[in-house]
């Protein structure tokens, strides 16, 4: 099995030093583009490879990069979106603590295809010992003239500043991302126009996930055909996949894309805890829809995520088990994307909280009967294009999911007056 | 025009529009809160959601923002749809999840955008359990009230005070369900424009903390379309009063002025008129008497033979004509040094010989191109600064227009412009504060700022007189000021009387000349020192100086006027003593009207008719607010009724502001419009006047009960068309008329929507106003002026005087506002660093010029020019235009 992502990270997980990259192949790629390629063959070559975007989105790669203006004068600009902080999400992590040139060399490969000249790695506050690997990678590959001016005798200039967020989950989002990079409050921008058009500082930008960078050298050096084979599917590819919850080993592992939920948590989590019973995962992340037993052989990639009804997100699944209440689950959730509400548009500032309030009623068994007509209300009116960006909507999948596939757990707490999960029962005294 | 589908109605909407637009000016009652049609679309409270279909077979349609889509030919959208009527209705119920519901106590309750839309969209009931959130207010200083638990978090106040304004030190601060709009810490509101907040804000956050004082529901005011008189732009304002006292100024719209915004001079400078020293009974040698023993004895005055009449650039046209009527016209003065007597006959030429460009307010902020020359407009004509404000932009701005992104659409247009500036040029004493979005500044010498005005007019037109002894670094400043305003397609240039100097406005002239000849849409904007400086120098009159000049006196009669404002106190006391009697008519009370032997109460604008004419010549009316129950009246209408009995011309045919104001255009050839500013009083709508008092006025057959249980007869206007009651036409009154914005379900100035003829176009029927100054070919072709000034060199011994304005406390009669005083600042003197030696920062010197001295505290500033003080207008003795002081250690 071919793991172009993580096959040259050391057992010790201390990050390649340029010297283990480069006799790995490492910015053999680069090499091969700067040497007579044009930006726009890049640009075919990675569309035709089916790359889609790996921060959640999935939207095509080389497309993205389709839409930034060529013949513009001016700064143009390339950012690694290394915030990651979806709960449950810890696959770029690995990458930007292992192998931090091989993003860096993608970075320069995206540049380079949009002719970019500046580029940020923005990276979760957290990820400090990301911060450090990657502080001495990009000064490792100026000292080898892979940034800088004149790359490799091309002509190509680039530069790489490293970014460190201050904890906000909103940015993440690539315009909220933009906001904050420019010093502004983590509020996401309306689209059109889009970051491609108008970004950074008003100039064309494009931001694009680690692992995504990652996938760009072995898709230049190996072809689009290869990288297609990857896949045991249509979407093209590896995929880190991870998995949390209750299994008995949980963990991040790079396959081909394709590989099934059960295959997920079953081989490579080693299955639930011992006395726990699967009762259903979010497939890529907090802001996906619930999958249940039913959907156990669904091909792990986008479009067959998509057609049982959630999203493959980050590819990192979280598991709920049998002896987790679904109501305390889903509050938690929901009180992180109530914590993290940027607070900019009506419905997501006080339609979260409101949510949260409403679930920690019900897991308190003090809930309503009508209030599971307000978490529905919620559902549909956070719905996408009625706030401003995709946070709220991401909020409300697992709710609408957990709401259509546990029901009768929420209906148990307002009924038994408390949280069946928990024994201690909640005093029905009025006094 | 495209059509757009509304519920399957087609209508025509304008290009360029997006939905929200289109549907509020075709009459639909959509809900909304951040967006604002000065302030443009952002797309946060999502409150104005309708559907879109993508054609008519499309049955389902998508929710949509209305203020973030663009209008398209043959759109269809749904507002009346029940999904879109429901998400609404939502929007406002997660907006109550916090609100307060203290619409009883709140200063907003009832002109609230907030109760307005929660009542439109129909959201009664409340579905949320839970606690709210609450917040610490602030202290914002004595304008602005803070009361943040209200806030819905539309972002309207930063977008305003921040974005739009240049203000710094409000901004949102937190996040999720918690962010809060304030200042890093409690303390005055420093940006210049803070009072708009209170009509920007939807809710009661940010209010009017004047009207708080002496608090009235909004709908109890008496209101009238009033006329700013704290400087010279003529800002269209709202007076509305209650139990006989003026409580607050709002903002009225004109589409070709000041838009929706006034700044806090104007909005805040109306509490002189409340002023505790405030000349309310007519007093003779210091008696109060009443108001016949009064107008006996000032007929007496009158008859003396010598009479003198001096009139007042802060009083109506009509107070000062019927004053020049009383006295005749060769003992009339203009109540002006005789520096600035030329100054605003000189604006006045130029502006004569240039009327098609003469620019507005509206046409400075769509300037592509400006050059300041020696004017500090944040501090003299502030709002004309917001204007320069915007106008920076619209350079950088068409690259938002190729990347096709809507004007509207404010946010992606401001990430993409960023900080870019477009041309801007400032020439002055100081830097001033609009130099925070300058291309480039430059500092020196009243003389020297003028020569590089001069130089830039040389580059562009060589035909212009050269500037001798330039230096490089100045002549390549011109060059590049030339070249940013030869590529411009509507440059502008601005100037004003208020540095006292005719030079400026000379080079100011030469600039507008060369650049004419390459672009016919050059403009002119010259300020004026006072509300209707350019109004009295258009009727005939000559300077004070003039009159001290005049010989002995028999009867000096002052009209609304501090004498000691325009010139030194030795020359006015002077003058005092050469004068026999002295009548003085004036509602401040001043230090001309403490020498005087007769004050008679004037009416200021809120208690008076009149008409003023702003700096680029429109005669625009102001209305009485309300009927007083003293002898406070409109000084033209105390001197019809002595020149009447007194046998003065034909005063005695004048029986109100009509009569008084034919009279005037009559023997006034350049005011001739004047009388066509408003329809005459005898105008009716349906037989019916139009109403002072909103339909909602309460108690009115209480409020007197006190007094008398019968309710009195409604005081009846002679002078407008206007009732003093809510009985009246409950319509659109023309727009000169606007005495407060209403319509049904909306009840805050939000309502101003609907008296437009689109949204943030022009009122329905015109903007109000009448431009005088129009092309009648008799005044001459322009020409160029050659008297440039020496480069200034710095004298020993003695300093230059630069007047250095203030927007609180240069002006007379907003700095007798108890909230504007608590802004004002201390006078001192500044000098530049160089010229300070031995002094330190703060120490008291004594300071003389022109017969003049004070003690001052020097103020250090190093980038001030070097050989010249700087001293506050308004707050010193008032200076000549080539006027030197010396500055000397304070002798103990």
């Amino acid at each position: 099995m071919e793991k172009p992502l993580t096959e040259h990270i050391r057992k010790d997980r201390e990050p390649l030093t340029l010297k283990e990259y480069e006799q790995a192949g490492g910015y053999q790629a680069l090499r091969k583009i700067l040497k007579g390629t044009t930006p726009k063959e890049v640009q075919t070559l990675v569309t035709d490879s089916g790359l889609r975007g790996r921060g959640g989105a999935g939207f095509s790669t080389g497309l993205k990069w389709s839409f930034v203006p060529m013949n513009v004068i001016g700064t143009k600009y390339l950012i690694s979106n290394a915030d990651e902080m979806e709960p449950g999400t810890f696959k770029d992590r690995i990458l930007l603590e292992c192998t931090p040139h091989q993003m860096i060399e993608g970075m320069i490969i995206a540049s380079f295809a949009i002719q970019a000249t500046e580029s940020f790695v923005f990276l979760r506050w957290a990820y400090k010992t990301a911060a450090r690997a990657i502080t001495r990678a990009i000064q490792e590959a100026y000292d080898a003239g892979y940034l800088g001016k004149d790359i490799l005798g091309s002509g190509f200039h680039l530069d790489m500043h490293l970014h460190t967020g201050v904890g906000r989950y909103m940015c993440g989002e690539e315009t909220a991302l933009l906001n904050s990079l420019e010093g502004k409050r983590a509020t996401p921008r309306a689209k059109p126009p889009f970051p491609q058009i108008s970004g950074l500082f008003g100039k064309p930008t494009i931001v694009n996930n680690v692992e995504t960078l990652c996938c760009l050298p072995p898709i230049v050096n190996h072809g689009a055909e290869w990288f297609k084979k990857l896949s045991r599917t249509g979407d093209a590819g590896t995929k880190l996949y991870g998995v949390s919850g209750k299994v008995k080993t949980p963990g991040a592992w790079e396959l081909p894309m394709g590989v099934t939920l059960r295959e997920l948590i079953e081989e490579y989590g080693g299955g639930m805890q011992e006395g726990l019973k699967f009762r259903g995962a979010l497939p890529g992340g907090a802001s996906t829809d619930f999958l249940v037993e039913e959907h156990l052989d669904v091909k792990m990639d986008y479009t067959s995520v998509a057609a049982a009804g959630s999203r493959l997100g980050t590819g990192t699944v979280v598991v709920l088990d049998d002896k987790t209440c679904p109501v305390g689950f889903v509050k938690n959730l929901e009180h992180f994307f109530a914590q993290e509400s940027c607070g900019f548009c009506t419905p997501c500032r006080e339609g979260i909280p409101w949510v949260e309030k409403i679930l920690g009623s019900i897991d308190k068994g003090e809930g309503r009967m009508e209030d599971m007509n307000l978490l529905e209300m919620h559902v549909r009116a956070l719905g996408p294009g009625n706030t401003f960006c995709a946070f709220a909507p991401g909020a409300m999948e697992p709710l609408q999911s957990a709401l259509k596939y546990f029901r009768e757990d929420f209906e148990r707490h307002i009924n038994e007056k408390h949280c069946p999960w928990h024994t201690q029962h909640v005093s029905t005294s009025t006094h | 025009m495209p059509i757009l589908y509304i519920d399957n109605t087609p209508y025509e909407v304008s290009q360029g529009k997006n939905l929200l637009e289109a549907c509020l000016t075709l009459g639909f009652d959509l809900p909304y809160f951040c967006w604002h049609p000065a302030m443009g679309s952002v797309g946060a409270c999502r409150q104005c959601a309708v559907k879109i279909f993508k054609d008519e077979n499309d049955t389902k349609g998508k929710l949509i923002m209305s203020c973030m889509e663009p209008v398209t030919a043959n759109q269809r959208i749904s507002v009346a749809d029940p999904e879109a009527r429901d998400f609404r209705e939502q929007v406002i119920g997660w907006l109550m999840t916090n609100h307060p519901h203290d619409c009883a106590v709140c200063d907003e309750g009832g002109s609230c955008h907030l109760q307005d839309m929660t009542v439109m969209t129909g959201h009664a009931y409340r579905k949320f359990n839970y606690k709210k959130r609450t917040y610490k207010n602030q202290d914002l200083g004595p304008f602005i009230n803070h009361e943040m638990n209200r806030c819905i978090q539309c972002y309207r106040c930063v977008r305003f005070y921040k974005d739009y304004a240049g203000g710094r030190d409000l901004d949102a601060f937190a996040s999720r369900n918690q962010v809060y709009f304030g200042r890093h810490e409690d303390g005055v509101l420093e940006n210049e424009f803070s009072g708009n907040l209170s009509e920007v804000c939807p809710t009661g956050v940010f209010t009017d903390k004047t009207l708080k004082d002496h608090y009235t529901r909004k709908w109890d005011l008496t209101m009238a379309p009033s006329i700013c008189h704290h400087c010279s732009l003529g800002c269209n304002t709202i007076a509305g009063e209650r139990y006989g006292s003026v409580r607050m100024i709002g903002n009225r719209y004109h589409g070709d002025i000041n838009g929706y915004f006034l700044c806090d001079r104007g909005r805040f400078g109306y509490e002189f008129l409340n002023a505790k020293d405030r000349i309310r009974n007519p007093m003779i040698q210091g008696q109060v008497v009443d108001g016949e023993k009064m107008r006996a004895a000032v007929v007496d005055a009158v008859r003396q033979p010598r009479v003198v009449g001096i009139g007042s650039p802060r009083a109506s046209l009509q107070s000062n004509y019927a004053l020049k009527e009383l006295v005749g016209k060769d003992n009339f003065y203009h109540g002006v040094s005789e520096g600035e007597h030329a100054l605003a006959h000189l604006a006045l030429e130029i502006l004569q010989k240039n009327p098609q460009r003469i620019v507005s307010m509206k046409s400075v902020e769509s300037a592509d191109a400006i050059f300041i020359l020696g004017d500090d407009l944040t501090n003299t004509a502030p709002m004309m600064a917001l204007a320069v404000r915007q106008a920076v932009r619209n350079k950088p701005k068409e690259a938002a227009d190729q990347a096709k992104i809507p004007g509207w659409h404010d946010a992606a247009v401001r990430e993409l412009v960023q900080e870019e500036k477009g041309p801007l040029f400032i020439a002055d004493v100081l830097p001033t504060k609009l130099a925070d979005v300058a291309t480039g500044v430059f500092t020196g010498s009243p003389d020297d700022v003028a020569r590089l005005g001069y130089a830039v007019a040389h580059v562009l037109d060589p035909e212009a007189p050269p500037v001798q002894g330039l230096s490089a670094e100045d002549s390549s400043l011109a060059q590049q000021i030339a070249t940013a305003l030869a590529g411009a397609k509507k440059p502008v240039i601005i100037t004003g009387t208020s540095s006292g100097q005719a030079h400026a406005i000379h080079a100011s002239s030469n600039v507008l000349l060369a650049l004419h000849k390459k672009n016919k849409d050059a403009g002119i904007v010259i300020t004026q020192a006072e509300c209707n400086s350019l109004g009295l120098a258009m009727m005939g009159g000559k300077s004070l100086k003039d009159a001290f000049n005049a010989g002995s006196v028999d009867t000096l009669v002052v009209l609304e006027n501090d004498l000691y404002r325009h010139d030194s106190t030795a020359a006015v006391d002077a003058f005092m003593k050469q004068c026999n009697q002295v009548v003085v008519l004036d509602h401040a009370n001043t230090t001309t009207v403490q020498k005087a032997h007769l004050v008679i109460p004037a009416g200021a604008f809120a208690e008076s008719d009149g008409i003023l004419v702003n700096n680029e010549g429109r005669a625009q009316r102001f209305f009485q607010v309300y009927e007083t129950k003293s002898d406070i009246q409109e000084s033209w209408r105390w001197l019809a009724v002595v020149g009447a009995e007194a046998g003065k011309g034909r005063m005695a045919e004048w029986k109100n502001f009509e009569s008084v104001t034919h009279a005037m255009v009559s023997s006034e050839p350049l005011l001739h419009g004047a009388a066509m500013v408003t329809p005459s009083s005898d105008y009716r709508v349906e037989g019916q006047r139009i109403p002072r008092a909103p339909h909602r006025y309460s108690g009115r057959t209480a409020m007197t009960a006190d007094i008398a249980v019968s309710e009195p007869k409604p005081p009846e206007d002679p002078d407008s068309s206007m009732s003093y009651t809510m009985e009246g036409f409950r319509g659109q009154p023309p727009s000169s008329m606007i005495p407060f914005y209403w319509s049904p379900g909306w009840n805050s100035v939000q309502s101003v929507n609907k008296y437009q003829e689109e949204v943030g176009a022009a009122l329905r029927g015109g903007d109000p106003g009448l431009k005088l100054i129009v092309a009648l070919g008799q005044h001459g072709a322009p020409h160029y002026f050659k008297d440039i000034p020496e480069k200034f060199k710095p004298e020993a011994g003695r300093l230059r005087i630069a007047r250095l304005h203030h927007i609180f406390g240069s002006e007379e009669l907003s700095a007798r506002s108890a909230s504007v005083a608590q802004r004002i600042q201390m006078p001192y003197v500044m000098v530049n660093t160089a010229d300070a030696v031995g002094l330190t920062e703060g120490q008291l010197v004594s300071v003389s010029w022109n017969g003049s001295e004070a003690r001052l505290p020097v103020r250090l500033n190093p980038s001030f020019p070097k050989g010249v003080m700087g001293l506050p207008a308004g707050m010193t003795s008032v200076a000549g235009e080539e006027a030197w002081g010396i500055i000397s250690n304070v002798k103990e």
